[in-house]
């Protein structure tokens, strides 16, 4: 289900295919679930007896770009939605809009570039989207400024447990909560499946006010620094090594207690983890934590090479252990 | 009252109203409103609303009063001030400038030598308010003190206007002059907010948001153009027509509203255009994060050179946003109180 899930073009505020994918597998097992006035998608598991339930929280926004004009000859010019480093751009497949036209991410080739230019990446300003138009006329009849652009890359296995593709952030968090959403467990919880994440954590905002959580415990791919050109003690997360627990990032302190809490479920439990030695990049947490009154909250997440990037890379194994460890978890919060 | 939305804009913009001292530009726009809506109050922080009373959906729309300005951080021994910017002021455009305080009492702004305009910050601006010394200085103004920019409203051959403050007294415009035309009974409920402090972090929009518990929401501001000599790729240019925001900084305008808007245009023959701001935000970025969210929008005026002393913008783009906001109110918006759902 990976795949299926990563593949999905998904950019911030253009997430009904996932949403409508998710819903229609929840739907599937007759789990409850609804839409919010953003796009939010929330389900609930159990009801049970409880007045507030623990909340989960996974985004279902991937990086990607917008549409802001077309040139005199049918060339796009694009901005890039959500933090995406222009130098991993030139040369990548794109799908361009509802229909998904696909499209060429352009660039002047090494053969009509002066010596300085060879020297220096691409600026973004001079990047564009050649979708094999030949005039503004032609272009304007498929696309509209506003249109969304989305890396086309299809999910693979690797050799060795791991897997290559877009989005794993935060597809891989999703996974992890539909897989406990559709499994057979008694377990009670909300689980919210947010829009906007990139663009400053949007959707999980109103979702933690309409739904009052007491506790909540973010999912999340964060980036892993385990490359050659990192020296080992200085490696953020490193794969294969379980779900990383966040001291802290941009967006929140996590709570002490919750911390333990978590790490004390992976022991007992014999799960792997690890905390994530890196405190810089913002999640949800802190739009949940600081919502009304206060929600104890927590984030972990799949290590992920080369994130926000159209290949990324994560560990079959960490995708398991996060399962694992979530669903430890809800069970100390019934 | 005004004959021309010329002339409202001319009076708006000329009035002293930089973030947190908005007083002044909220009791003129009260006494503007007051007969046209059924309530006009303010809150505790300041943003005065508009409401025209009817049966749900309630619909908040909002422009802030607020415009950029300086304060005064120090005043020295020979009477020369120091400022920091209230919103996103480049010092740059405050040379030579004349500011203008509450009281009325202008100066100008100049800086201390430097070799390359890279070194210029605000660290080397000062105000000279024309004091001889300290105690003469201060018998003036005092320490947290404002100051808008000073310059006049001129109308240009052709239908262009300049003006400080365009951002967002024309949006405030839209708003007044849209509530005059407005029928007496709407088929849904209406608030107009002119809201304090959106040039420092949409701030005012925020409460108002909370407060008044829309279902929808939509502000009106100014945008950036990308028609003038070698500007920064834009697709938005002056006299095109309102702009119908997709994106900015703050905000993915919520596609429904954004449809709404694009269709009541489109079946009116409004000229407008569409935009993608990359740097910037409005209003409708805390209105749609407010408590359980609120589906929102956007509609801009172009405008050249904006947070300058002389923003430039098109009457035409301003009489063509009324005519949008009017139709796009007097229609009735399609909605359900049980799902007012994506």
């Amino acid at each position: 289900m990976l795949s299926e899930l990563a593949d999905i073009r998904g950019v911030s505020g253009d997430e009904t295919k996932i949403r409508r994918f998710i819903s229609e597998k929840l739907a599937d097992r007759g789990i409850e679930n609804s839409v919010d006035t953003m796009g939010n998608l929330i389900a609930r598991k159990n009801r049970g007896k409880f007045e507030t339930l623990p909340l989960l929280s996974a985004h279902m926004d991937e990086v990607g770009l917008m549409i802001t004009g077309i040139r005199q000859g049918g060339l796009l010019n694009f901005m890039p939605v959500g933090g995406i480093d222009s130098r991993v751009l030139v040369a990548k497949r794109v799908k361009i809009g509802r229909e998904g036209l696909t499209g060429v991410i352009g660039a002047k080739p090494i053969h009509l570039q002066k010596k300085e230019e060879q020297q220096k990446p691409y600026k973004e300003e001079s990047l564009y989207i050649d979708a094999g138009f030949n005039s503004r006329g032609e272009a304007e009849k498929y696309i509209c400024i506003g249109d969304y652009a989305a890396f086309d890359v299809n999910c693979t296995k690797m050799d060795k447990g791991f897997y290559r593709g877009k989005a794993f952030d935060d597809r891989a968090g999703c996974l992890v909560l539909l897989k406990l959403l559709l499994e057979n467990n008694s377990l009670c919880f909300n689980a919210v499946f947010t829009v906007q994440e990139e663009v400053g954590t949007r959707g999980a905002m109103i979702a933690a006010y309409a739904l009052r959580p007491q506790k909540a415990l973010v999912v999340e791919a964060t980036a892993s620094a385990d490359t050659p050109e990192t020296e080992k003690e200085m490696s953020s997360t490193v794969l294969g090594k379980g779900p990383a627990i966040s001291l802290m990032d941009r967006t929140i302190l996590v709570d002490r207690e919750m911390r333990d809490e978590l790490a004390g479920c992976a022991v007992r439990a014999g799960i792997p983890f690890q905390f994530r030695r890196f405190t810089g990049a913002g999640t949800e947490g802190g739009a949940i934590a600081y919502s009304r009154e206060g929600v104890k909250t927590a984030v972990i997440a799949v290590p992920c090479r080369y994130i926000h990037s159209p290949h990324s890379v994560i560990k079959e194994s960490d995708l398991q252990a996060t399962v694992s460890l979530t669903r430890a978890w809800l069970e100390d919060n019934q | 009252m005004f004959n021309t939305v010329e002339e409202l804009i001319k009076s708006l913009t000329e009035t002293f109203g930089p973030s947190g001292e908005e007083e002044t530009v909220r009791t003129m726009i009260a006494n503007l409103v007051r007969d046209r809506a059924d309530r006009v109050f303010e809150d505790a922080l300041g943003n005065l609303y508009a409401v025209k009373e009817s049966n749900r959906p309630r619909i908040m729309i909002s422009a802030h009063m607020d415009e950029i300005g300086v304060m005064v951080t120090n005043i020295d021994e020979n009477g020369f001030l120091r400022i920091a910017p209230l919103g996103g002021v480049n010092p740059i455009m405050l040379l030579g400038q004349r500011i203008r305080f509450k009281n009325g009492l202008t100066g100008t702004v100049y800086h201390e030598k430097f070799k390359e305009l890279k070194e210029l910050d605000w660290s080397k601006l000062y105000a000279d308010i024309g004091q001889r010394d300290a105690a003469a200085a201060e018998n003036n103004v005092k320490i947290g003190d404002s100051a808008c920019l000073a310059q006049p409203f001129n109308n240009l051959p052709g239908g262009r206007c300049l003006a400080k403050a365009m951002d967002d007294r024309v949006g405030c415009a839209v708003l007044i002059e849209t509530l005059r035309r407005l029928p007496e009974r709407l088929p849904q409920e209406v608030c107009f907010v002119f809201s304090i402090q959106e040039e420092l972090g949409l701030r005012g929009a925020k409460t108002a948001a909370y407060s008044y518990e829309p279902d929808f929401g939509i502000a009106v501001d100014v945008t950036l153009v990308g028609d003038t000599p070698k500007a920064p790729t834009m697709a938005v240019s002056l006299g095109q027509g309102p702009a119908i925001k997709v994106k900015d900084s703050s905000i993915l305008c919520h596609p429904r509203v954004r449809q709404l808007m694009v269709e009541t245009a489109e079946n009116n023959n409004i000229s407008h255009q569409l935009e993608v701001l990359e740097r910037g935000g409005t209003d409708a970025g805390a209105i749609h994060l407010s408590r359980e969210g609120v589906p929102s929008g956007a509609i801009s005026i172009p405008c050249r050179y904006v947070h300058s002393p002389s923003e430039m913008i098109d009457l035409k783009d301003v009489l063509n946003a009324v005519e949008l906001m009017v139709k796009l109110l007097t229609k009735e918006w399609p909605f359900s109180e049980e799902s007012n759902v994506f």
